[in-house]
């Protein structure tokens, strides 16, 4: 069976986006490990009480990796926006909304009534679009 | 008003420290999220929990700080600090009686925060290619200064 270990999102700054994914949002610590010899860190975060997935954030790299260009390029998607998503799940939007925002988090969308749940999005500092919802039972396919 | 039962007020206080373990938080945090007096809540919370709440909080603390020793390279300082201690030495003294062996062992019976980086091949390649690679071609010297360099 395959699973999803990783999802992985860009970032201007790790420990920025650290602090943001811990203390913030109230995710755990998965790895953080620094390999010199390839100037690389690997930072990944997780839910607790999810212990098979988890965020990797990673720092958008410099030549060799990527050039100048496409390194501005991937930022400048990011800041708007456009550089991917990750979708989280909650039992309870209001306490979590309430959570989130009481601890500065910059909400682009307050909860509302979807079709398929209530889904409300927020903004990491880097400025990806982080969605929030609280799932309705689906039926399995 | 519903009646809530007591032990749901003691559960929000430990979810306090399960959620925010790396704050500044202490036994007085706790008992305010419960809404309790420090001594009814201590008294209380080791009725119906087992445990004072003190060791509870020390304890999550601990769990963490083995986590982050396992799979992050940083210093035991700096796995101190994470999880909401302030000194080393009481730190190192809890984790020695806790884990029964000091923070530096306990890390060096697992694989190194390294083997937790999943760096595929692709990266390694992309990573791993020198800055200073130049492919330019050399131009064709004249058989003259080869002769000299000899």
């Amino acid at each position: 069976m395959i699973k999803i270990s990783n999802a992985q999102l860009w970032v201007h700054d790790q420990d920025e986006a650290l602090a943001f994914w811990t203390e913030k949002v109230g995710m755990e610590v998965r790895a953080d490990a620094t390999l010199p010899e390839l100037n690389f860190r690997w930072l990944s975060v997780g839910p607790p009480g999810q212990v098979d997935i988890s965020i990797a954030l990673m720092a958008i790299p410099g030549p060799p990796v990527m050039d100048e260009k496409t390194g501005k390029q991937v930022e400048e998607l990011m800041s708007k926006g456009f550089a991917g998503t990750i979708f989280l799940a909650t039992d309870d939007i209001k306490a979590s909304y309430e959570e989130l925002k009481g601890r500065g988090v910059e909400f682009t969308e307050e909860p509302s009534e979807r079709p398929y749940g209530i889904d409300s999005a927020f903004r990491d500092p880097s400025g990806n679009s982080i969605r929030l919802a609280q799932l309705s039972d689906v039926p399995a396919a | 008003m519903a009646f809530v039962p007591p032990a749901r007020h003691l559960l929000r206080a430990k979810d306090l420290a399960d959620a925010r373990y790396f704050e500044r938080l202490d036994v007085d945090d706790m008992a305010a999220a419960a809404g309790l007096s420090r001594a009814h809540f201590s008294r209380e919370f080791r009725r119906t929990f087992g445990e004072s709440p003190h060791a509870y909080l020390l304890s999550r603390r601990l769990e963490r700080a083995a986590a982050l020793l396992r799979t992050t390279d940083r210093s035991v300082a700096d796995v101190c600090m994470s999880v909401g201690l302030q000194s080393v030495g009481s730190f190192t003294t809890s984790f020695t009686r806790t884990y029964g062996v000091s923070p530096n062992t306990y890390r060096a019976k697992f694989p190194p925060a390294a083997s937790h980086a999943l760096v595929p091949t692709c990266v390694l390649r992309f990573y791993g290619r020198p800055k200073t690679a130049r492919f330019e071609k050399t131009a064709a010297r004249p058989a003259a200064s080869l002769a000299t360099d000899r």
